[in-house]
This record gives C-alpha cells, sequence and structure tokens, in this order.
C-alpha cells in the first residue's frame, strides 16, 4: 500500500499547531470582537468582505458607514469603522447626507431586504436614480431575520415564513421585488451586481463585486449596488448546515447572480 | 448696513447661509415651497448644496446625514410633511444630530406638533416662533447656534406671513458664543484605528468601549432636555406690570394682538402681552410672574386651543384663562382666515372683558 504522506503532516492527537493558530489570528484587523449572530448567517461573511475590500483599497480611514435596521445592526458594535445607523429604510438617505458635504468620503450602506426593499424602496430608487456616488450594499436573506423570520418582498415564491406558513402564493401574497434589476434598470448607477455567500466561490466572487462597486464609487461614476444573497437557517427553518444548499436552490435560482451593470471603462 | 427687499423665505434663507448651513433638503409643500426655492437658488452658490428631495422623508434624513457628518444642515415642510418627518426629528434627537428643521407652517395648527412632537422616545424639540421676519432672521441664526450647543434638532414656527410677506431686512450676522469642536462628527479619519466613531440613538457603543448603553444614553438626553428647558426658555412681556388683563399670543398672531393691546391701552385699559419666543421649553415661570395680578388671562391663538394647555399650566390662577382665539383658515387651506384681523381680535379681546368696543 502506498503511504499517504500529506494527512501525515496534521497531527491530530494534541492542540492545533502553528498553522492553525495563524488562520485563527487572522481575522480583520477592522472587527473588534466576536459577532452575535445565529450559527449559519451568511451575514457575518458579507461584513467580512465588505471591511477586507475597504482595508483592501486603502480607503479605511476615510470611510464611513451607514447602517439600517436588522441582525447585523449589532455589527455596529465590532465595526472598526466611523458609522450612522438610521431609521429602517433610510440608510441610502443617510448615506446622500453624508456624501454630499463629505465628497471625499468613501460612503456605504448595509441594509437587509426588509430595510431596503420592504420600507426603504423609494428610498434607494431615488437614490440610484440621483446617482449619488455611494456604495449600497444589501443583505438579502428573504426573510425579516431580526424579528423571527417574516415575509419580506424578496421572499421568494413557495418560500415559508412566519407570515406565509403555507409557502409565498403570488395570488395571496404577490411576488417578489428583484431589487437589483430594478435598480440597474435606472440611469445614475455605475455598477450593480448580486452574488452570494453559500458557497465557496460564490464568496469570491462576491468580495470582487465589492471592490469593483467600491472603485466605481471612487471613479464617482454615480450608485453602486451589490446585492449579497445570504442564509438565514433560523428564519427558513431548516438546520443551519442546510443552509447554503437551501439558499443556493431557493433564492439563487429565482436571483441570477452576475453583474447586471458595469460601467468601468466605458466613454462618457 | 444695506436693506433689500426680500421675502421672508429668501430672508430665513440669507440668515441661515451666514449661520453656516451648508446643506439643505426639502420637499414643496405651500408655504414652505418659497424657502426650497430660495435655497435651491441660493445655497449653491454660497458652497452648499439643496436637494429637492423625492419626500419629506428623504429630506429629513439626508439632513440627518449631512448633520452627522458635521455639516450645519436644516430641512423644513409644514403641517402634513412635518408629520412625515417626526420619526426621523425622533431619532435625531435620540442620536444627538444638530439639525434645523423650519415648519412655514400655514397655520398655528402644529403648535402641539412643534412642542410635543410625533416621535418616539423622551425627546423635545426647540422651537422659536418669531413675530416677524426680522425675528425670524434672528432665530433662524440663533436656532443652528442652540442646535449644535445641545446637539439637537431645533424647529423655527413660521407661518404664511413670515414666508410670503416681503420687508426690507439686512441679514447681519449674531454675535454668539463659540462652540465646542465636533469631535463626534463622522468623518471616517478615526476608522481603523479602534476609535472609530458611532451616531446611533441606542448607543450601545463599540466592543472595545461599550459607552453609556441605550439606558444610559436615553438619561443622559433626558437629563439634557432638563437642562435645556431651565436655560433656553425665552419670552416678551408687554405692560404686564399693571396689567388686570395679559393677552398670550405667539408668532404672527402676536404681532396683531400686541397691537390691540397698544390701542386698548391707549384707550385706558390695563392690559399687557406676554408671547412665549420659545414655545418649548415655554417660559412658564415668566408667565406665572406676568399673570401674578390679571384677573383675566385671556389666550388668542388660531387653533382649537393648543398653547391654552400650556398657559393653563402655567398662568398665576388657572381660573382666570379664556381662550379667545379658534380656527379659523383661508379658503385656499393653505393661510389664516377672518380671524387674524385687528378689529377681530380687539372685538374678542373686548367681549371676554365684558366690555363693548370705545368709540371712536
Amino acid at each position: 500500500m502506498t503511504q499517504r504522506t500529506t494527512l501525515d503532516l496534521v497531527d491530530t492527537s494534541g492542540p492545533p499547531t502553528a498553522p492553525s493558530t495563524e488562520v485563527a489570528s487572522a481575522h480583520p484587523s477592522l472587527i473588534l470582537g466576536e459577532h452575535s449572530l445565529c450559527p449559519g448567517c451568511g451575514e457575518p461573511v458579507a461584513l467580512r468582505l465588505i471591511l477586507e475590500t475597504l482595508q483592501e483599497l486603502g480607503v479605511v480611514q476615510r470611510s464611513i458607514g451607514v447602517v439600517g435596521h436588522g441582525c447585523y445592526g449589532s455589527f455596529v458594535r465590532i465595526m472598526d469603522i466611523d458609522v450612522l445607523q438610521c431609521l429602517h429604510g433610510r440608510a441610502p438617505s443617510c448615506a446622500t447626507g453624508i456624501k454630499r458635504v463629505r465628497p471625499d468620503s468613501v460612503v456605504f450602506t448595509m441594509q437587509g431586504d426588509g430595510d431596503m426593499v420592504n420600507e426603504g424602496l423609494q428610498e434607494v430608487l431615488h437614490t440610484a436614480a440621483r446617482g449619488e456616488n455611494v456604495t449600497c450594499i444589501l443583505l438579502n436573506n428573504g426573510v425579516f431575520g431580526d424579528t423571527g423570520g417574516q415575509q419580506t418582498a424578496t421572499t421568494v415564491l413557495g418560500q415559508r415564513t412566519k407570515t406565509s406558513l403555507e409557502g409565498r402564493a403570488a395570488a395571496e401574497h404577490g411576488y417578489p421585488i428583484p431589487i437589483s434589476d430594478l435598480v440597474a434598470s435606472l440611469q445614475g448607477v455605475g455598477y450593480v451586481a448580486r452574488g452570494a455567500v453559500s458557497t465557496p466561490g460564490g464568496v469570491a466572487q462576491t468580495k470582487r463585486m465589492l471592490r469593483r462597486a467600491f472603485e466605481s464609487q471612487l471613479a464617482g461614476e454615480g450608485l453602486s449596488l451589490v446585492e449579497i444573497l445570504t442564509m438565514c437557517p433560523t428564519g427558513w427553518f431548516v438546520p443551519a448546515s442546510e443552509g447554503p444548499g437551501y439558499q443556493s436552490e431557493s433564492m439563487e435560482t429565482v436571483y441570477g447572480i452576475g453583474e447586471l451593470v458595469s460601467r468601468r471603462g466605458e466613454q462618457s | 448696513m444695506s436693506l433689500e427687499l426680500l421675502s421672508g423665505s429668501v430672508a430665513i434663507t440669507r440668515a441661515a447661509i451666514t449661520a453656516g448651513c451648508r446643506f439643505f433638503a426639502g420637499y414643496p409643500m405651500s408655504p414652505f415651497t418659497g424657502l426650497l426655492e430660495a435655497m435651491s437658488r441660493e445655497l449653491g452658490p454660497a458652497g452648499g448644496t439643496c436637494i429637492n428631495a423625492e419626500s419629506e422623508i428623504e429630506g429629513v434624513n439626508m439632513t440627518i446625514g449631512a448633520a452627522a457628518a458635521g455639516a450645519r444642515a436644516a430641512t423644513g415642510s409644514c403641517g402634513q410633511g412635518i408629520a412625515l418627518m417626526q420619526e426621523a426629528i425622533a431619532e435625531g434627537a435620540l442620536n444627538e444630530t444638530p439639525f434645523v428643521v423650519f415648519n412655514m407652517a400655514r397655520n398655528q395648527q402644529d403648535y402641539f406638533q412643534c412642542t410635543r412632537g410625533g416621535g418616539w422616545g423622551d425627546y423635545r424639540t426647540i422651537t422659536l416662533a418669531p413675530k416677524d421676519i426680522h425675528e425670524a432672521v434672528e432665530h433662524t441664526q440663533l436656532l443652528f447656534h442652540l442646535a449644535d450647543l445641545h446637539r439637537a434638532p431645533t424647529i423655527l414656527y413660521g407661518d404664511p406671513l413670515l414666508a410670503q410677506t416681503l420687508v426690507g431686512v439686512d441679514v447681519q450676522p449674531l454675535e454668539l458664543d463659540p462652540l465646542p469642536a465636533k469631535d463626534w462628527a463622522l468623518d471616517g479619519s478615526l476608522s481603523g484605528t479602534g476609535r472609530s466613531r458611532q451616531v446611533w440613538t441606542w448607543a450601545m457603543g463599540k466592543a472595545t468601549d461599550p459607552g453609556l448603553g441605550p439606558d444610559g444614553h436615553w438619561r443622559a438626553v433626558a437629563e439634557k432636555f432638563d437642562r435645556i428647558a431651565e436655560q433656553e426658555q425665552r419670552h416678551e412681556a408687554i405692560a404686564v406690570e399693571d396689567a388686570d388683563t395679559v393677552v398670550v399670543a405667539f408668532g404672527s398672531a402676536a404681532k396683531f394682538a400686541e397691537h390691540v393691546v397698544e390701542e386698548l391701552r391707549a384707550e385706558g385699559h390695563r392690559i399687557g402681552l406676554f408671547r412665549p419666543i420659545t414655545l418649548w421649553p415655554f417660559p412658564g415661570a415668566a408667565l406665572a410672574e406676568a399673570t401674578r395680578r390679571a384677573r383675566r388671562v385671556l389666550v388668542f391663538e388660531l387653533n382649537a386651543g393648543q398653547m391654552l394647555d400650556d398657559v393653563r399650566q402655567w398662568a398665576h390662577d388657572r381660573d382666570t384663562v379664556r381662550f379667545v382665539g379658534g380656527v379659523s383658515i383661508g379658503e385656499s387651506g393653505l393661510d389664516y382666515g377672518p380671524l387674524l384681523d385687528v378689529p377681530v381680535i380687539k372685538q374678542r379681546v373686548l367681549a371676554a372683558l365684558d366690555l363693548e368696543p370705545a368709540r371712536s
């Protein structure tokens, strides 16, 4: 029998050795502590991607975040970034005010789908139409996670929620709103993309989208939006381990992954 | 000194710019619209930004953003539009963003709206009610100062007369005390240093610096409003020292009432006027003193009797208080009706005195 030398490199009979320690300590320096979100939630992954991107672009000390209300609101405590937490839905309006008086700052919003697409639908559409030079990030898990899994405007047909227990039915609950497609249809946007954090490949792709969105803001191209499909196994009534698979099968088949608008390199 | 013939809306805009206002966002609604139009013309050349927002809700939240970033910022509307803004005004009070709200109201029915608010939480809004455009020019500058001094939204309670009348105005900067630096304002410069800032109604702090938390923060805000209530009361009292009748009125209506009081004084009546300049904090102790010797306290306001509650609370003897105002809206619904007229006010005051008008 052939000796499998690769497995012998890791000794599991004792505590983790140096390489494991290095991985554990490689958290982004902009995260100040542990998050308090549920196991299996996709939002901490998205937060990490956002903060890493700002760091890699070298714009941290002119970055200002604007967050709405939802589970991710707890990130205010652990983000080492200047943050305005604003009313449900209003983040793009607040970001507009910040960016207009501090045009050299890098302004980003972070909202959930309940925040942006329900109560804040008008805000994001008008902010996009005005071409405000800010980056909006949507953490879309298809439910109101913070309040325990009720239906939002992005809940896909057939999805069970606390307020559509038998699954969202168009006849009763209407149709989901593909917000990125709506925003992409407006003039005034520089970059629009939809990613997902359900797979390692999706995480890497989403990070590239975030980078391009912030680069679009830095180039002054207008509003940039990255919708990130994230897991909410708690709100979906599925085991945490099944969250990524459920997301891939349900949301990602409805909301196409990819870039919808990219003005980089276009001649004006 | 050079006088210019300006509408109140333009005069207030000039005063705001003189005070350092560099961001304005609002949604058209008469009679506030003139102020928005003036801001859109004059703020850009002054190096600022004016946004014709798509709703009152967006306008006030843009203003919160600009204020949180350290700019002197303002918004405005009237009546129903202010109602839409109340959630954000409360948010601004509780997350301590300073900005000015110009309520160029249609009448005096916004008194509760300005002094009680409609948002959640233990908050108040400093509200100044100028009697004319000259005073509005001063109040506008003072409100930006008070907003920054106390880190709280403030309100100018105007009306159609204030917004649309033309007068000769010379907008001069007020001499005001220096203010503390806005070291709390968000500019991103402390991001990534472990000392980044937050502007947050719940004030839970960062993981590395927990701060006061919601209970401590909201207690501190409530205590701040208690201090403001003590410090910022303003009023005007005319001929109350020997008055057995004191008329209480605010804003434009007070200017008319003042004229009535002057006429009745000239006719031999011992009558005076008390005018709250700050509607909140209400100058209660001063009203109690001004009405100490009065047998009658007559409240004239153009609504169903909103300030009446405050007057009853603070008058030396609440049983002396009578309401001589009332709802009075013009046919357009956008301005005052027939009660805002010196002869009408005089008739009501005399009726309350149980006296007939003096014959000429």
